[in-house]
């Protein structure tokens, strides 16, 4: 009846596991009972859960990811103090197998459901305005995709309090990923929270891009879209083409577990590099899945900021896209060691470094973009400077990882470790976070306190150099990673550092719920009363903040790539149309949640072999899918007359922050003085 | 193969050593004791310094112009419209242009020279080692003296090695920092290492590929020696009364952690090929190992027998 779930699934006996089930458990408790006593169950449900609108998807798709990174950062900070202390003797706190699993649940979170969900989000929130339309081209598969992302990221929060997660790393390497090695529950949990989270991502991508290349406002050409928009069309053709070989690595690998079958198997014909080869071509792809949507909001952020156009445009255009292709072509560098021949090592060898040469034009123009610019030192704009700095130092390491004579000494030590996260720290999250302060006011309708999230940003980038530092020093010292303790003596100042410097970064996630608190409470004084907040280039500033739910009653012209920059210059950015027309919007859906519910049953059922659940749940799917194509009513008109009442009230409110700005109440350019 | 110092950058790599790591001995890679791990050394400083060619300005615009065109410097040039610079633009493909062509020309070269599959020339006989990872131990084999030992690797200093390498469990890296290169050890597949001590000394070994439970325990003492020394060790180890039949093998293989250092003193007779034969009945032809380019090797090591 329960497969293989029984009551021993819980993990009583370990106090750490126990103790974080128990607080997010009390923590649910006393969100649901906030949420009961304030009666909020009906907003929320048609608000927000059910909402097909892209800014609340996105909105969402935020929350999700700073939850998760609260769980990614725990993990991390374990794994830091663990390595401070197990040196010579001592075996720390956590033993192999916690440690393994808490190791295998950092990667995939931070990845998969951290910075997907992250940049997802942003791309839900930006894209749309910034492109002039209403809409993502798909609204009732957006709301799937986010569902899919969320049950996923429950099937790996489920696995802290029954049964396990996996001890194979988040890349998942056969032979240890196979029944033989992993009997338990864990790579189950790991491989199809990826895979629900996976179709997520994937319908994300063709989503998206469909939007793009479908809903672009009149006279935006492809050369005129905003570089967010660029670099998330090309993440979405990476998304596209990427996710369906993660789907097959795990679908075999499932055929592996669940029915025997030998393809990544040491024996009888199977072959892990099989494996190996398939995760890493999804997986490079991947990291710039993560990384390029962050480059786009560099762009957006250095050129608002400094007040000019972007530098070379066009070059950054072709930087992108050449990254794009050559991101298809570098994934051995992933395993050099594994005796390929010198020719073979040396063409992927090259086809890495070589993607140095378009990120370096795109360091130089954004530089440049700086050159004779008039710089306000915001915290977009700070975590864009450390961003560009720090950067380089990770992409020198990365190109001296591409050399295989390097990599065949660097390979697997906690110099990788370094790297990458010197990559993905300031190469996605920075961005991101710069993405977060930049338009929030535009989702939320007031600008973040700019105090707390400086002290945010020196608590990061200080304990980010603290951390990964010495972890580059203990690469050259041979210290593998994922080490649950050692023997050599002389790692262990260099693993205490680090573990400060993870403490630091502790500050940096605390100040930054201190900055969404405060902001909170004085949302009054840093209201967004003219959508433009920043003075912004782009059209997502020339929507209110927040936008009415169809962004746009007037689809906008576009003349140039700084659209909605033209148009102030114009003096047409805030003229009133004449006359309205009826807007045509979706219905709120309830079957994108029900979808992701049953998907959960689904995976459930498979992790813990319950097969009448998992049929239960796959059936749910279907029919839901079913019903969702078989319903004609999943629109509504919104008549012209209330498009006007909305309209004239924002006109209203727009004038008066005008004629206050005229009068100097509140500074022309916010936060101009630095 | 010539000892440190091919480049002609021995100067700049002793220097950088010396000036940024103040002869550490404890940073392993820039403390080589062997041919390989020298090279490797080098190509890493020279890469680095070819790399600092960007990233030096790189660092110092950033600071400038962030400094100099700050919004309260009214005195600054401001150029809200200025978006394009065909030399500006030229200069930043052409600079990492260039420094990718020179770094792509140090890869080839020194990938084709480092191959670990390609032995190392000396004129001298190289001790064949055949090294079998196991959870969570290392079993080296030494064919050419019938002997074995577990979780200890003693070899000549100053003599080439010739590592076969494989697995009877999932995959790991089987690494000696000092000396220079890891490679893979997979189950049902033969991977080629070549390496060599300068001099004698203790050297840390280890698996540098997660690999479950045990893993952090997977380490062992490379131990070089002088050559009349591993003699003398060999002959102690024939003396052992440990044999490592079948049985005792199997016994071995099982999972454990932290197994004691052991000697045996005879082996069963081709016992490294009948560890690959097992996962791979059709595959093993280690005669077909192109020892001499070793660019022919993968079609042997990855491509099923029919």
């Amino acid at each position: 009846m329960f497969g293989r779930l029984s009551f021993s699934a819980i993990p009583y006996e370990n106090p750490v596991t126990i103790g974080a089930v128990a607080g997010a458990m009390v923590l649910g408790v006393v969100i649901l009972a906030l949420i009961t006593y304030y009666r909020k169950w009906t907003y929320l449900w048609t608000e927000w859960l059910t909402s097909l609108d892209h800014k609340r998807i996105g909105v969402m798709y935020i929350i999700l990811a700073l939850i998760m990174l609260l769980r990614g950062f725990s993990d991390a900070i374990m794994m830091r103090s663990q390595q401070a202390l197990a040196a010579g003797t001592s075996q720390g706190y956590l033993p192999p197998g916690h440690f393994d699993q808490v190791f295998s649940a950092h990667g995939s979170i931070m990845i998969i459901f951290m910075a997907m969900p992250f940049l997802v989000g942003l791309m839900n929130i930006a894209v749309p305005q910034q492109i002039g339309a209403r809409d993502v081209a798909f609204p009732f598969m957006n709301s799937v995709s986010f569902w899919l992302t969320a049950t996923g990221a429950l099937l790996v929060m489920v696995s802290l309090g029954l049964g396990e997660f996996s001890k194979a790393g988040w890349s998942g390497y056969a032979p240890l990923t196979e029944r033989q090695y992993s009997p338990g529950t864990g790579v189950d949990y790991w491989m199809w929270a990826f895979q629900i989270a996976g179709a997520g991502s994937l319908m994300s991508g063709i989503n998206f891009l469909v939007t793009i290349l479908k809903m672009r406002a009149p006279g935006m050409t492809l050369m005129r879209m905003p570089m967010f928009v660029w670099t998330t069309f090309v993440t979405n053709v990476l998304m596209i083409f990427a996710f369906p070989v993660l789907t097959v690595a795990l679908a075999l690998l499932a055929l592996d577990r669940y029915l025997g079958m030998h393809f990544f198997t040491n024996e009888l014909g199977g072959n892990m590099m099989m494996y190996v080869n398939l995760f890493w071509i999804w997986g490079h792809p991947e990291v710039y899945i993560v990384i390029l949507p962050a480059f786009g909001i560099f762009s957006e952020v250095v050129a608002t900021f400094s007040g000019k156009r972007l530098f070379g445009y066009t070059s950054l255009v072709y930087a992108t896209v050449a990254i794009m292709v050559l991101s298809f072509s570098v994934w051995v560098h992933h395993f050099f060691t594994m005796g390929a021949g010198p020719n073979v090592n040396t063409f992927f060898g090259i086809t890495t470094m070589m993607i140095a040469v378009p990120t370096g034009v795109k360091t130089f123009n954004w530089l440049f973009t700086m050159y004779r610019g008039r710089i306000r030192f915001t915290t977009p704009m700070y975590w864009t400077l450390a961003f560009i700095v720090t950067f380089v130092i990770g992409g020198m390491a990365g190109v001296l990882l591409s050399i295989p004579p390097a990599d065949y000494v660097l390979h697997n030590s906690l110099f990788l470790i370094a790297h990458f996260h010197n990559m993905l720290i300031p190469g996605a999250l920075f961005g991101f976070l710069a993405g977060y302060a930049y338009w929030f006011p535009k989702a939320v309708g007031f600008r973040l306190n700019e105090t707390w999230g400086k002290r945010a940003f020196w608590a990061w980038v200080v304990g980010f150099y603290l951390a990964f530092v010495p972890l580059y020093v203990l690469g050259f010292m041979g210290m593998p990673r994922r080490m649950q303790h050692y023997a050599n003596l002389a790692w262990q100042p260099y693993l205490v550092v680090a573990a400060m410097g993870a403490a630091v970064i502790m500050l940096g996630i605390l100040f930054q719920m201190i900055q969404l608190f405060v902001s909170i409470r004085e949302r009054d004084a840093n209201r967004d009363l003219t959508g433009d907040p920043w003075d912004g280039h782009t059209l997502e500033w020339a929507t209110s903040s927040p936008p009415a739910v169809y962004n746009f009653a007037k689809i906008p012209v576009v003349h140039d790539i700084d659209a909605f920059r033209d148009m102030k210059e114009k003096g047409v950015a805030y003229r009133q149309p004449d006359q309205y027309r009826d807007i045509e919007m979706p219905k709120n859906s309830a079957k994108g949640l029900f979808i992701g519910a049953f998907a959960f049953l689904f995976g459930f059922g498979l992790v813990w072999y319950i097969w009448w659940l998992a049929i239960l749940g796959a059936l749910g799917m279907l029919l839901t899918v079913i019903a969702r194509g078989s319903d004609d009513d999943t629109d509504y008109i919104i008549p012209a007359a209330e498009v006007e009442r909305i309209e004239n009230q924002r006109y209203r409110q727009l004038s008066a922050a005008m004629d206050r700005r005229a009068e100097g109440q509140i500074a022309p350019e916010p936060l101009a003085q630095v | 193969m010539k000892r440190r110092g091919h480049f002609g950058f021995a100067g700049l790599s002793a220097l950088g050593t010396a000036a940024f790591l103040g002869g550490c001995r404890h940073v392993v890679l820039f403390d080589p004791k062997g041919p390989i791990g020298g090279a490797e050394r080098s190509v890493i400083l020279v890469a680095i310094a070819l790399m600092l060619i960007v990233v030096i300005p790189v660092f110092v615009m950033s600071f400038l112009f962030a400094r100099r065109y700050r919004a309260s410097n009214a005195k600054a040039t401001y150029t809200p419209k200025w978006s394009y610079s065909g030399k500006i633009d030229l200069i930043t493909w052409l600079v990492p242009v260039a420094i990718v062509t020179a770094l792509g020309i140090l890869a080839w070269s020194q990938t084709h020279r480092l191959n670990p599959y390609k032995p190392i020339n000396g004129g001298i006989k190289p001790v064949t080692i055949e090294a079998v990872s196991l959870d969570w131990k290392w079993l080296f084999i030494y064919p050419d003296h019938h002997i074995a030992s577990v979780n200890e690797l003693v070899f000549p200093a100053k003599v080439p090695l010739s590592f076969r390498i494989t697995s009877d469990t999932v995959m790991t890296s089987f690494f000696i920092p000092q000396l220079g290169s890891q490679i893979y050890a997979m189950a049902g597949m033969q991977t080629r290492l070549h390496l060599m001590a300068d001099e004698p000394g203790v050297y840390l070994g280890q698996n540098q590929q997660y690999s479950g439970k045990g893993f952090s325990n997977m380490h062992f003492e490379a131990i070089a020696v002088p050559e009349e020394q591993f003699e003398a060790w060999v002959e102690k180890a024939k003396q052992s009364p440990e044999e490592l039949d079948l049985a005792r093998f199997e016994e071995i293989a099982k999972p454990s952690v932290g197994y004691p250092v052991t000697s045996f003193s005879s082996v069963e007779p081709d016992l490294f090929d009948s560890i690959i034969r097992k996962y791979r009945p059709a595959n093993v032809n280690p005669g077909a190992m192109s020892e001499e380019t070793g660019s022919t090797h993968r079609k042997s090591v990855f491509r099923e027998g029919s």
